[in-house]
């Protein structure tokens, strides 16, 4: 067999993607570059055809219509064994006949390498297992099953390494060690990682750049910073952490900002943040940007006056406030309980201020429930 | 106290009612059978009337007799039971996993045969191969086989016919095998450089070969002892060592003769199936 993985390089490029299934459709007119060298998250609710994106890059499914590239070849119709493209599956896909070393060694030995002693050792190292090599995977913990799979993915030295969920079948605890150790792996060994995930918090810790699917289509990419601070949709607003949208009414501009009027009172926010396309507008603030003060007390940035706290719930590092407006609206705020200021008691009457730079705005179109009904925590039936 | 004790004895007691069936129906036999074996006709009595001499020369005497019945019924089982692998293995594997809805009945029609006799089935393949069958002329007409050629009566016939009937026993294990593997293995593997005939060699075959064991065991174990198929489909020339148990026992009523090529049938059939399961090597896997 000839020796793919060192054949091709380059950014990984999908091309008007579309996947259907009958009168389903998986994934819809998807285009994308992957750089060279970066982590890339394909980040979405269950169905939303990330994992379907992510079988067409590996070559277990064909697009319906659309190329794939990597560098300059075309590998849209390319088997799967001929990519240098390589797969940490979920729930890991280990080869339950052979010892740890041979799953390793499994892809070296079909490019025809005589010697894998040396990689495979050395891969063994960097996941921190070479005392496993001659179990089998049934006697290893998750924990370690993972790494095993990663390792004889990241043996190759693929091109592409593609993680589906590769951390869905951990507790807590130790999927956030091997967030960490995951992150350091792509450091260290240099290759680009495309990782599917339904979690929103492990696509933040590990990847450089993040693309929020959903039906299909990108909702939107960027920065973990750039998405969460300014969300282009709802969607993302509500996926990527909390949202406290309001709706509002674009009434003028004065300089680089906008003045918006919430339900009669005025605010204001740079216009780079908006992404309305007339006036109608719902404007956004993340409950941690929210200040809370009583009434009397001095404020500054924007305000929204005639608040009355609802519910108080601590939590330690910090304490959560639901707040009703006046227009019936209940916003969150969370507090950090840093300041040795007592929290609000519940029924408080209170003033709720910001920093203009934090506002958003949405187009007043939107769904606003979008992104909220799914669960993001249930694991992907695809 | 009453508790703990009861707690040590209910295994036993679950295990009760397959112990006095067994003892019943197979220690019990078999010890009789053992017995027999060695025995000797009663100087000046009837047909059918033995006394115990410890004669086991019987087996010696059985054996050569009739090597030409064992080496034909080793043969032919294992002729039957590669055939059989051959035709269940892409069946098993399509039910297994290209079969989508149909899954459910395709397994229905693989045990379907047993709704009918298995005399009756055997009785069949002998007009399918017969003159007024389709096959004959089939093959004729093809010029496979020349005009004057038969098939029933033929050892082809019977190890045909062994296929045909044990064919269920080896679909059915593989089958169970074959689905318990995890279809992301051979993602796997593909996604490994492995094509599709080195991810059938290194992933697929050595996965399923617990069922590749159990199939062909329950396919040659029996196959071996049958003697329906050589009996209908055969000719005295294709006889097999269950035909010769047979014919002694109920037709010349030399029980002895029979009980030792009994014996040296069972023993045959451990001794070579002891080796297979050591080649195998099943208890490695998982």
């Amino acid at each position: 067999m000839s020796d793919v993985s060192s054949a091709t390089h380059g950014d990984l490029r999908l091309t008007r993607i579309t996947k259907s299934y009958g009168d389903f459709t998986a994934v819809n007119d998807l285009s994308l570059t992957i750089a060279e060298g970066s982590f890339f998250a394909l980040l979405g609710p269950s169905g939303c055809g990330k994992t379907t994106t992510l079988r067409m890059i590996a070559g277990l499914e064909e697009p319906t219509v659309g190329s794939i590239h990597l560098g300059a070849t075309d590998i849209t119709t390319k088997r799967p064994y001929q990519r240098p493209i390589n797969t940490v599956f979920q729930n890991y896909a280990l080869f339950p006949h052979l010892t740890i070393f041979e799953n390793i060694a499994f892809g070296l030995r079909r490019r025809g390498i005589k010697d894998v002693t040396a990689d495979v050792n050395k891969v063994l190292e960097l996941v921190e297992l070479p005392h496993l090599a001659q179990r089998k995977p049934t006697q290893l913990s998750g924990g370690q099953q993972q790494r095993i799979a990663l390792a004889r993915a990241i043996v190759n030295r693929p091109a592409l390494l593609l993680l589906d969920e590769p951390l869905g079948a951990l507790d807590l605890k130790l999927r956030r060690q091997m967030q960490i150790e995951l992150k350091w792996i792509q450091r260290e060994v240099g290759l680009t990682f495309v990782h599917v995930t339904h979690d929103q918090e492990e696509a933040m810790t590990m990847a450089d750049t993040i693309a929020v699917m959903n039906e299909g289509e990108i909702e939107q990419m960027g920065s973990p910073a750039d998405l969460y601070d300014n969300p282009n949709t709802a969607f993302v607003a509500n996926f990527l952490g909390q949202s406290n949208l309001i709706k509002g009414r674009i009434e003028g501009t004065d300089g680089d900002n906008l003045v918006v009027d919430l339900f009669g009172q005025k605010i204001s926010m740079p216009k780079n943040r908006s992404h309305a396309v007339d006036s109608s507008i719902y404007a956004g603030i993340r409950p941690e940007k929210f200040r809370i003060s009583l009434v009397g007390t001095p404020t500054r940035g924007n305000i929204l006056t005639g608040g009355r706290i609802e519910d108080v719930s601590y939590i330690g590092v910090s304490t959560q406030y639901q707040v009703t407006m006046p227009w019936g609206q209940e916003v969150m705020v969370f507090e950090q309980n840093d300041d040795g200021v007592p929290p609000f008691d519940k029924g408080d009457e209170v003033v709720i201020s910001w920093e203009p730079n934090f506002t958003f705005a949405l187009r007043g179109d939107e769904d606003v429930e979008a992104g909220l009904e799914v669960n993001p925590e249930e694991p992907e039936e695809e | 106290m009453s508790n703990a004790l009861s707690k040590v004895k209910m295994p036993y007691l679950l295990l009760m009612p397959g112990f006095i069936f067994l003892f019943t129906f197979f220690i019990l036999p078999i010890v009789n059978l053992a017995q027999t074996s060695t025995q000797t006709p009663i100087v000046g009595g009837d047909t059918g009337q033995y006394e115990q001499t410890l004669h086991f020369a019987n087996y010696l005497n059985a054996f050569t007799e009739n090597k030409e019945q064992f080496a034909r019924s080793f043969v032919f089982a294992l002729c039957a039971t590669v055939l059989a692998l051959a035709i269940a293995y892409p069946l098993a594997y399509a039910i297994a996993f290209k079969a989508g809805k149909l899954k459910n009945l395709l397994l229905v029609l693989v045990v379907a045969p047993f709704f009918v006799s298995f005399l009756l089935r055997t009785i069949a393949w002998k007009q399918i191969l017969g003159e007024e069958g389709f096959v004959i002329p089939t093959l004729r007409n093809l010029g496979i086989i020349s005009q004057s050629t038969t098939l029933t009566s033929t050892s082809f016939a019977v190890v045909m016919g062994m296929t045909y009937n044990f064919l269920p026993f080896m679909t059915l294990p593989l089958y169970a095998s074959l689905e318990r593997i995890d279809p992301r293995t051979m993602e796997a593997s593909g996604d490994l450089y492995a094509n599709g005939i080195t991810t059938f060699r290194k992933v697929t075959l050595p996965l399923s070969m617990p069922g590749v064991v159990a199939g062909t065991l329950l396919t040659f174990i029996p196959a071996a002892g049958d003697y329906v198929n050589a009996a209908i489909l055969g000719s005295p020339n294709t006889k097999m060592i269950g035909n010769v148990i047979e014919s002694r026992y109920f037709k010349i009523v030399d029980y002895p003769t029979a009980a030792a090529l009994s014996f040296t049938l069972m023993a045959a059939i451990l001794i070579l199936v002891t080796i297979y399961i050591r080649k195998a090597g099943t208890e490695e896997l998982v």
